[in-house]
């Protein structure tokens, strides 16, 4: 029994020094190595200054830029320091609460629009970070964002479409526009 | 469902199908008791391992010393995992100055990792330093699941030797499962995964500046080494809190199909090692058919419940049509680069192997949506099912299949030409009812006391469903939630506990005992009473065995919850 303990022990610290610091740190240094932007959390600049990872979603709430998915962060939606999704279950009351007051202040900002709203725009997110949002939630929103920024919306939805990304290898997942790098585009078009 | 939904699932299928064989001979060639081209290639790490460790490797173990070697290992990492956490503000490595975890909330993490479950009643970003992560929990990450791996391989001796009264050597197939297995797969995985944005770095948070003048923390850390090993040995404890819905886990849909191949990569391949291993692949090919028998109906059900939306919505102005510019159906926490199709894809896949990693909220599961990932687990996680434990869980239901064959037809109940007797009987009975015992027991407890119900978050049906899915999850090993349910508190740590390491130790324990007698036992000749096990005939009836388990058990908890729920939203309350 003495035996076993011994061997126990000691295989599980070589173990753990094989498992636990040298493999992270070959994989640590071959991402620094290959993938340095990827590994750092693919950081966003402008004028030199970080403002947020293209993976990280932020809040908008301004008219004038294009909003992402609902975040059930908390205390503020977006917090990259929490991550979660809302769990509310599909029968929840507070789940409908939720989607019509999203409803409504999508509706606040953009009276004109009578269209019925993107699901993705009045669902939060698996992880309260999500980046992107569908290609129709941005074609929803875009005509009161061309107005907001005194922009010709052919203009804009260029943009959009210079920010969506198609099915992964043509198959995988879902199409997709990245907030954070329309946004950007959107702020240099109206500078 | 849409055209692509299907051919998702489809191509997921195809590619997993073409890695069984190639993975499966591998592994085949790791574990053999002879010395290969394969197994050969390391001797020198190996032995130089075993010197240090006082190990004789040529030593051929019972069933009982490798039990207790494998009892003695895990206990070990067990303590391990714990004195980190609750040390780790003294240690290296921890940045944002976290401080120790509450002793009820470090032992339930200690035994969710090291009993391969990885429930997380904590959240990693706000909680775990690096170094905990690390070299606490990623290594038991590695070691839970090479463990699996080598429980299954004396198992599978069992069927394969003749009239030995051993089964190998523990800690040869542990750490063979490590180094020629986990560590060379997970390194490409990681970097995969680092190519598509997953981070890897020691640095601290990053402050940014918000475009829309606000400030944003973005967490840090080494998470593609820890969420490669997460996937791969069927672990599922994310690094940050939600897992890999988190961009900086899981990327891309790229990502997302490398993590969900990942998963089933191993069990699955498993299948095909068993087969080679006992001298007629067919045998190895019955099974992965039976999981796939299983598998794949369920996952399209799921797939096709959450595309046609939540009732409850649809009397607002939403559309939620699946279309060329968005993937509609029920998006409540799921994420875009998802849609429906790879996060319903990947909610099956996480829960019929004993995975647990989630890329979608499963509390927010359609009624029915949310009754797949439940019931998956509740069969056992033989359905793939972790690392080894899956098939060794899989080769204790063929036993009973067999048994029931016999009583069935008068034929002499044998498996892979050994007579299953009182003995093999009683440790596979054992094996199949500890699970479902806990869940219905533990399940009861939970509900009748205040301390239970007061952790549920969703009013009605819903709530009684938050419970069940977190009693069965943790009493298969399996460690995804309704992550509604607040279950970071000593009521909920001690229980959850508890299943885990019962559904874990007691069982593998079992199996071994099965093996050792089966081992000794010499091989009964083909006769015609001999009822073959690698035709369609007993594929069907292996997965009426599972799923008649599994139905009779559980059906009346469902009926109470996402039946109860399903019914109601059906009819607008």
């Amino acid at each position: 029994m003495t035996t076993l303990l011994r061997n126990a022990i000691v295989l599980l610290l070589l173990m753990t020094a094989v498992t636990g610091v040298a493999y992270p740190a070959v994989v640590g240094g071959l991402s620094a190595l290959l993938f340095p932007h990827q590994a750092g959390g693919s950081l966003v600049e402008r004028d030199g200054k970080p403002v947020g990872s293209e993976l990280i979603g932020q809040s908008f709430t301004a008219p004038g830029y294009f909003w992402g998915r609902p975040s059930a962060t908390t205390p503020a939606p977006n917090n990259g320091a929490a991550s979660t999704p809302s769990n509310l279950g599909p029968t929840n009351p507070a789940l409908t609460k939720a989607a019509n007051d999203r409803i409504a202040a999508l509706r606040e900002v953009d009276p004109a629009n009578r269209a019925a709203v993107p699901v993705d725009l009045v669902t939060a997110s698996g992880s309260g970070l999500d980046p992107e949002i569908s290609p129709a939630a941005a074609e929803y929103q875009l005509a009161r964002v061309a107005r907001a920024r005194h922009l010709d919306p052919a203009k804009l939805r260029e943009l959009v479409a210079a920010s969506t990304a198609g099915r992964q290898l043509g198959v995988l997942g879902e199409p997709r526009v990245n907030v954070l790098k329309l946004n950007l585009a959107v702020d240099e078009a109206a500078r | 469902m849409t055209a692509n939904d299907f051919f998702q699932v489809g191509l997921y299928l195809a590619v997993l199908l073409v890695l069984v064989k190639p993975v499966g001979h591998y592994m085949a060639q790791v574990f053999a008791d002879t010395p290969n081209r394969v197994n050969r290639f390391g001797a020198r790490a190996e032995s130089l391992l075993y010197r240090l460790s006082g190990i004789r490797a040529d030593e051929d173990m019972s069933w009982k010393r490798y039990a207790i070697a494998m009892l003695v290992f895990n206990v070990a990492g067990l303590a391990v995992v714990y004195i980190l956490q609750r040390t780790q503000q003294w240690l290296p490595l921890n940045p944002q100055h976290f401080g120790a975890i509450t002793p009820d909330s470090a032992m339930n993490t200690a035994v969710s990792f090291a009993s391969n479950t990885n429930w997380q009643g904590y959240a990693g970003e706000s909680t775990m330093s690096y170094f905990t992560q690390a070299i606490g929990l990623a290594v038991q990450n590695f070691l839970s699941a090479a463990t699996g791996i080598a429980v299954l391989i004396a198992v599978i001796r069992g069927f394969s030797r003749r009239g030995v009264a051993a089964v190998g050597n523990f800690w040869v197939d542990m750490t063979r499962a490590t180094l020629y297995v986990l560590i060379p797969f997970s390194l490409v995985i990681a970097l995969l995964l680092v190519s598509q944005g997953v981070v890897q770095n020691v640095s601290a948070y990053v402050d940014v500046a918000t475009l829309q003048h606000g400030q944003q923390t973005l967490p840090m850390g080494p998470a593609a080494s820890q969420i490669a090993i997460k996937m791969l040995g069927t672990n599922g404890g994310g690094f940050f809190n939600a897992n890999s819905a988190h961009p900086f886990e899981n990327p891309t849909p790229f990502s997302n199909f490398v993590e969900m191949l990942a998963i089933f990569l191993v069990p699955a391949s498993l299948c095909y090692t068993f087969g080679s291993m006992v001298g007629d692949r067919r045998q190895g090919w019955a099974l992965l058919a039976t999981m796939l028998l299983i598998f794949v109906p369920l996952t399209l059900g799921l797939v096709a419940a959450e595309q046609a939306g939540n009732p409850a919505l649809h009397g607002l102005a939403i559309d939620a049509q699946a279309s060329a510019t968005q993937a509609g159906g029920n998006m409540e926490g799921k994420e875009t680069r998802f849609g429906i199709a790879a996060s319903g894809l990947f909610a099956a896949i996480t829960t019929a192997a004993s995975c647990g990693a989630v890329n979608a909220a499963h509390d927010s599961l359609t009624p029915l949506g949310g009754l797949v990932p439940m019931w998956l687990m509740q069969l056992g996680e033989v359905i793939f099912g972790g690392v080894g434990s899956g098939l060794y869980g899989m080769l204790a239901f063929a036993v009973v299949a067999v048994f029931i064959a016999g009583l069935m037809v008068g034929r002499t109940p044998e498996y892979l030409g050994k007579k299953i007797e009182a003995h093999e009987m009683k440790m596979a009975s054992l094996a199949v009812l500890i699970p479902c015992a806990l869940v219905v027991i533990c399940t009861a407890i939970a509900v009748m006391t205040p301390a239970g119900t007061a952790a549920v978050a969703n009013p009605g049906a819903h709530g009684f469903s938050e419970i069940l899915y977190a009693v069965s999850s943790a009493s298969n090993n399996n460690g995804s939630a309704f992550g509604g349910l607040s279950a970071n508190t000593p009521f909920w740590n001690v229980l959850l506990a508890i299943c885990m390491f019962l559904a874990r130790f007691p069982l593998a324990i079992a199996m071994l005992a099965m093996a050792g007698s089966l081992a000794a036992k010499g091989h009964v000749p083909e006769t015609a009473g001999t009822l073959p096990t690698h035709t369609p005939l007993f594929v069907a009836l292996l997965a009426c065995v599972v799923i008649v388990v599994g139905a009779l058990t559980f059906l009346p908890a469902l009926a109470l919850g996402p039946i109860a729920e399903q019914l109601m939203s059906a009819t607008g309350h």
